[in-house]
């Protein structure tokens, strides 16, 4: 979230899209409803299904699953044909007025500098227009024809209300009805926000999709405003923590950057991950990029490492292929991959594709799986349809403490980092991660301190100082991650003080000062809000340097005063910046430098050169789709996405496979950790399938009767709900159908049912390779 | 929520008995837990809360085609979440509301039980069941006029929500308003939340749900369980009976009489009177001299589900 859950409550529009908070994030959600009642905001879904969140909202647009980007962009053709956009901000914090230098275009579904050969865009055409000075030409009167903003103009032009309800199977009075709401907020006294999650993510575009909105946002001027910004809602209780630190490839913790093989040497890495400012007046905090990553090799490596031998550089690995999820499986799919160690997923039930997944489990020679329940991956040669004696993987399972066993922090989708205190005792002789990780270091240590080995260094010197080296404790782990000032030995105050000369620790500098010489600042609990907008400083920690609201200079204007005085988000007095944590230096005047400090040009991006798929987001279809791309259908799907194997030649035809299909969560459950929590499951016993009430007297089938659905991949089979709440939708002219698919259902814990992932794609997105869970296509029948 | 006082679960009423006399009553406040069920989203958490605090049986559930996680209230499950599927003005709606005892001020429950003891109505407003005095006749459950009461086969008693009444008399909320995650339902003085409620309608109405109502039934003296309803005119799709009364029929004569002076004797005849105009002389009269094991499937819980 670039704001945070209770801020919700300052917002006026309250846009949910690729999310169903109701169903997945009910505490959060209540802040909605706050708005909702004590503001009068208004809440609107716009999703595959009528959801629960539907159910208290003041409108619900129906959309086709993979039709995100074509709304999004009707949205924003709406702004800018109407000039509903918030001009000031517009000017003043974006990077509207740069100018693109000549090269760049689009053309039938293709932005310039794209080879078909590699699928890949060479995005030197995609660049800003230098002026003598080196520094990027700016239009301030937003009229040059190639400034972002006049690009943004002609680009959107073409998603007119009635091509968006084509694309999206929704009637253009629909949309417009929507839109009107949607586009309202774009004045200094309305504010609007967006809730997203995984229903954004889990699509091809999925980048893109979220480009879309940010842009949509930016020119509303929403951004870095209270009750505004763009939230990204997660989906377990620490998978914000989680992410900060690294659990997704490509980054180190805090979003450093992974070496790349031709970086050769830590300058070289420090060069390409430096950027360099693009205007005279940026902060561009990048810039401090040295200082992080060399503190955080200090933090792992200590005393071993310094100037003397690039602080370590050397002992990183420097992959050459990623190692995402589908990739990761697609190596073990072909043999490549020997064994696997899983901590804290069910990696069978989790990715896309599950005959495949299977596939490439059988490859591997062993799996480890750490974790507090036996799992559907730990027992994967039972699943059904496999016979055991055709798998020689080795599988051992390890008994983990859950989370409700030990204390810990955890980082909420809003940034928070709070402390929690263990609630019970573990079982048994279950023993905790932190136990099982070091052991395994330790051992792996003394096999090498024993037998030698090639480039033992890493491993050697790898730092494990504490009190209990067998099982640190969290506590310890935390200060370690917060970081020292290592000629006092004292903890920092913030990561303003981290070196680039090994002077300084930090495991992730995102979250310095969130343990400091004070204490645990995650453990706060102080209630005060004296400004009454829910910043809540006192309470835990949130990063960066306990800011509530990311990008907050922007709530105010060129003077430093808050757009709207009643929601103000932080304040120039004319001497130093009040209220929020400033997203600024506390006394740099507010005509000093730009207001988004992380970027290069000072200003938030609506058209940027960051992604792979294209500086700005164009609509494509998901890979299986129930209709042609009706603005380029010999570009129909994004062209820039990596096929793995057999796939594609595999996906569904439309004719065989006619309906498209989304899959989801339930409120419920929790993945599929609650298939073992009896009062749960209780509520809901069965795997089933949504059929939509036409559909179903199409096909004769009752609700309540069992149904199977099945895609190129595999099958589901289960109870059917017929609902009225997914109606027909007609796409370009046709009916179209949707099925929805809830995942909590496995052959483990106390309700056995079908695996969602059986029906999914392997492919994944063309900037994080998340995979396409959220758009697909299906039969259906009764069973 | 402010801090609410315990509450002396001074007894106003009690079945087939005498109500106590005055000088032995209290005047504490009457609680009422206000549901509105424009924030309810259907999350069922306060079905869990509802069954770990009464620790009340994990029943084996099937999905019928629905959200919903039961078929119907039971002995074991006195609060269900219930989704309907409604077009209003050619937009639909999903209605979830939240089903459980009513606690009405008029106890419809109360006033047909022959068993004395078996329920008592506390000043707090509170209708608490008590299994070791009921004779598992079921006139409670041809006396509730919203369908609540549940008749065990196991034990041949007639379970409902008891409002938490072990939560209230300590001043904790009942468990469903403690763990409701978006303050759909919240739990005050009656006379507090009738006042929420009243804000609670205005704000629906302006946001466009013109027939938006507080259901406080006056048919049974207003209840303690409430609902802010935003489709006010639709209340048979809520499953909310439009004009419920505590003593339909015969019953409310005789209850007219209670009112008259004739007390208990009067509820007592027309306990016997009902009974015996349903089930014959016989029943009642096993039923009276063996409260312990009525027949198993003799009562009418098939004919009120």
């Amino acid at each position: 979230m670039t704001n945070h859950w209770k801020d919700i409550k300052n917002a006026d529009v309250v846009l949910v899209m690729g999310a169903n908070p109701a169903e997945n994030h009910p505490c959060g959600f209540k802040w909605a409803l706050e708005a909702r009642d004590e503001r009068g905001a208004q809440i609107v879904t716009v999703d595959p299904r009528y959801t629960r969140t539907s159910a208290v909202a003041d409108r619900h647009l129906q959309i086709r699953p993979g039709s995100d980007i074509a709304m999004l962009g009707g949205f924003i053709r709406k702004i800018l044909d109407e000039d509903l956009h918030h001009e000031e901000y517009v000017r003043l914090h974006t990077n509207a007025s740069f100018i693109v230098q000549e090269g760049f275009g689009f053309d039938n579904g293709l932005f310039s500098g794209f080879d078909a050969a590699t699928s890949a865009y060479d995005k030197t055409s995609w660049d800003y227009e230098r002026g003598s000075d080196g520094y990027v030409r700016r239009d301030m009167t937003l009229e040059h024809p190639r400034c972002v903003f006049q690009i943004l103009r002609n680009h959107y032009a073409r998603y007119t209300p009635e091509t968006v309800a084509q694309i999206a199977g929704c009637s253009a009075e629909d949309f417009s009805r929507v839109a009107d709401i949607i586009c309202s907020t774009g004045t200094a006294d309305r504010v609007g926000t967006i809730m997203y999650a995984v229903g954004w993510t889990m699509h091809t575009v999925g980048s893109q999709i979220i480009r879309t909105a940010a842009i949509m946002q930016l020119l509303l001027g929403n951004i870095g405003r209270p009750g505004g910004g763009i939230n990204a809602l997660r989906g377990h209780a620490n998978v914000q923590g989680a992410t900060d630190h690294a659990i997704v490839a490509g980054i180190l913790p805090g979003y450093l950057r992974v070496p790349a093989p031709h970086q050769e040497s830590l300058s070289a890495h420090l060069a390409d991950s430096t950027p360099e400012p693009l205007v005279p007046d940026t902060v561009n905090y990048w810039g401090n990029y040295p200082k992080f990553f060399v503190s955080q090799m200090k933090a792992w490596f200590g005393d071993t490492v310094g100037p003397e031998n690039d602080f370590g550089y050397h002992y990183l690995a420097k992959p050459a292929d990623d190692s995402t999820w589908l990739s990761m499986w697609d190596q073990a799919f072909k043999g490549r991959l020997k064994g696997i160690i899983a901590l804290g997923f069910n990696a069978l039930l989790a990715g896309p594709d599950v005959p495949r997944l299977l596939e490439a489990m059988k490859n591997l020679e062993w799996q480890v799986i750490i974790d507090p329940f036996m799992l559907d991956s730990a027992e994967f040669w039972r699943a059904p349809g496999v016979n055991p004696e055709e798998v020689a993987t080795e599988v051992l399972y390890m008994p983990a403490t859950h989370w409700i066993e030990r204390a810990g922090s955890f980082t909420n989708s809003g940034r928070w980092a709070q402390w929690k205190e263990k609630a019970i005792d573990p079982p048994g002789d279950v023993r905790s991660d932190t136990w099982i990780l070091s052991e395994l270091a330790w051992r792996v240590k003394e096999l090498y301190q024993e037998e030698g080995g090639a480039y033992h260094e890493p491993i050697l010197n790898l730092q494990w100082n504490y009190l209990n080296p067998r099982e640190p404790t969290l506590e310890e782990l935390a200060r370690e991650i917060n970081g020292y000032d290592l000629t006092t030995g004292r903890l920092l105050p913030s990561f303003a003080g981290l070196r680039d000369d090994g002077t300084t620790s930090s495991g992730n500098w995102l979250y310095s000062g969130s343990f400091t010489e004070e204490g645990n600042m995650m453990a706060r609990r102080g209630t005060a809000d004296p400004s009454g907008m829910g910043f809540h400083h006192d309470w835990g920690f949130s990063w960066p340097v306990n800011r509530r609201v990311l990008y907050n200079r922007a709530s105010a204007d060129g003077d430093g005063q808050p757009w709207d005085s009643t929601r103000p988000g932080i304040r120039w007095t004319g001497r130093e910046w009040i209220g929020d944590v400033p997203d600024y230096g506390r006394t740099t005047p507010p005509d000093q430098a730009g207001a988004f400090i992380m970027t290069e040009e000072g200003v938030a991006r609506l058209f940027t050169t960051y992604l792979n798929d294209g500086p700005i987001p164009e609509h494509y279809e998901p890979v299986e789709s129930p209709s042609p791309n009706i603005l380029h259908d010999d570009v129909a799907v994004n062209p820039a996405i990596h096929w793995y194997d057999g796939v594609r030649e595999a996906l569904a035809d439309r004719a065989d496979y006619p309906y498209a299909c989304t899959i989801y969560r339930v409120v419920e459950r929790e993945h599929f950790v609650t298939s073992n929590v009896a009062r749960l499951v209780e509520l809901m016993p069965d795997f089933f399938v949504e059929v939509p009430h036409g559909l179903a007297a199409e096909k004769g089938i009752e609700n309540g009767e069992r149904v199977r659905v099945w895609s190129a991949r595999g099958e589901v089979e289960g109870v059917a709900i017929v609902t009225k709440r997914i109606k027909p939708l007609t796409v370009n002219g046709e009916t179209c159908w949707t099925i929805g698919i809830p995942v909590h259902w496995g052959f483990k814990g106390i309700t056995h049912g079908s695996m969602a992932n059986n029906l999914t794609p392997f492919v994944g997105d063309a900037n994080t390779s998340c995979p396409e869970f959220k758009a697909f296509l299906v039969n259906l029948e009764r069973a | 929520m402010p801090q609410l006082p315990g509450s002396s679960l001074a007894v106003k009423r009690i079945s087939a008995s005498p109500d106590p006399a005055p000088s032995i009553r209290t005047a504490g406040p009457e609680f009422a837990k206000l549901i509105d069920i424009s924030r309810c989203i259907g999350c069922k958490g306060c079905e869990v809360a509802c069954k770990e605090w009464n620790e009340l049986k994990i029943e084996p559930t099937r999905n019928f085609g629905s959200f919903q996680s039961h078929q119907d209230l039971s002995a074991d499950t006195w609060l269900l979440m219930r989704f309907t599927e409604i077009e209003v003005d050619g937009d639909l709606q999903w209605l979830i509301k939240k089903d459980a005892c009513m606690h009405c001020e008029e106890p419809g429950c109360l006033y047909a039980c022959p068993a004395p003891g078996a329920i008592v109505q506390y000043e707090n407003g509170i209708v608490d069941f008590n299994p070791d005095k009921c004779i598992g006749c079921q006139l409670c459950i041809s006396g509730c006029p919203f369908d609540v009461p549940r008749f065990s086969a196991e034990t041949h008693k007639v379970y409902k929500c008891n409002m938490c009444v072990d939560r209230v008399e300590v001043g904790l909320e009942p468990a469903c308003v403690k763990t409701c995650p978006t303050n759909a339902i919240t739990w005050g003085t009656k006379d507090d939340m009738v006042a929420l409620a009243e804000q609670k309608v205005d704000r629906l109405k302006d946001r466009g749900f013109e027939n938006a109502t507080l259901y406080d039934p006056a048919g049974v003296g207003g209840t303690h369980m409430m609902y802010v309803v935003p489709h006010g005119d639709r209340l048979v799709d809520y499953d909310l009976p439009e004009d419920p009364t505590a003593a339909p029929g015969a019953l409310a004569a005789l209850a007219g009489l209670k009112q008259l002076g004739m007390g208990v004797m009067g509820l007592g005849l027309l306990g016997t009177a009902l009974h015996y105009l349903k089930y014959g002389p016989e029943v009642a009269d096993e039923e009276a001299s063996d409260p312990a094991s009525p027949e198993p499937g003799s009562g009418p819980d098939a004919e009120n589900t």
